[in-house]
């Protein structure tokens, strides 16, 4: 029985991994690929990726939201943009001219990474993959002890639909003027 | 290491990766989602801590950071097409009058 525990757990650690560097390499493709359709898909495999990671910590409605909200509403919308907008630019170059500045400052961000991460961190509460907490529980807190957040939110959320009804008021007098 | 510096080391690297593909990069769609990397990156780091403490506010604040970037994409994706129906063109260079 402890073998397969043990077994278990390994399977788990494993898959921890798998899904981190995939979510990695996913996220390094969206870097050096010119079509911005392929830089949508190396996106949404690089967030099913983090969905994978949030579901064996054991988060699992973080996992659905992360699935639901950004590869579903999001991506697509993403994706719907791309279809509308994209058009075939060869005589666009792919990198602006920061990109040797850029890929420097990411060597010194990865070192400094490596650098942070050697260290030992505090002793976790509990352990990693351990279930600690449920949607009611998300639910319960949300309400209660963040609900200023909460109304928040909508407030946020209002002035977005006004703000994209503006932008668009905004095209379509350009449009009639010009 | 632990699985807790591999998920922050991870998060950092989304992070920095995001990062430079919004330098780097000069397709406007691109540098989107690019942005969204970002987030996401931020999103792992909350939920790794969240977990390490057993406390639910990382999971509130990822709720809230899943609603900023909708918001972010629902309104920067009409001002995109906007600007490519002025100009043409995806490239972020046609834009630098922007600077104001």
């Amino acid at each position: 029985m402890a073998t397969i525990e043990g077994l278990l757990q390994q399977l788990d650690t494993l898959l921890l991994v798998v899904c981190a560097f995939g979510a990695l390499a996913a996220a390094a493709t969206m870097l050096f690929v010119r079509e911005p359709m392929r830089v949508a898909l190396a996106l949404v495999a690089s967030m099913i990726l983090l969905g994978g990671i949030y579901g064996l910590l054991g988060i699992h409605f973080v996992a659905a939201f992360q699935v639901l909200i950004y590869v579903g509403a999001v991506m697509v919308f993403i994706v719907y943009a791309i279809m509308l907008l994209e058009r075939r630019e060869a005589s666009v170059r792919r990198y602006s001219r920061l990109f040797v500045p850029g890929i420097a400052g990411l060597v010194i961000l990865l070192g400094a990474i490596v650098a942070s991460v050697w260290k030992p961190l505090p002793a976790p509460v509990r352990e990693l993959g351990d279930v600690s907490f449920g949607i009611s529980a998300f639910s319960v807190a949300f309400l209660t002890e963040y609900w200023l957040l909460f109304e928040l939110t909508s407030v946020l959320l209002v002035a977005a639909v006004v703000a994209a009804i503006a932008v668009l008021g905004v095209g379509r007098k350009d449009a009639r003027h010009g | 290491m632990d699985r807790t510096q591999l998920l922050i080391g991870v998060a950092v690297a989304l992070f920095s990766i995001g990062l430079v593909g919004v330098v780097v990069r000069r397709n406007v769609l691109v540098m989107l989602m690019c942005m969204e990397l970002m987030l996401n990156g931020a999103n792992l780091s909350l939920i790794t801590f969240a977990q390490q403490t057993a406390t639910t506010v990382g999971a509130v604040v990822v709720f809230l950071v899943f609603v900023v970037a909708t918001v972010e994409i629902a309104l920067a994706i009409p001002i995109v097409l906007l600007l490519v129906r002025d100009k043409h063109t995806l490239d972020i260079g046609a834009y630098s009058e922007l600077r104001g």
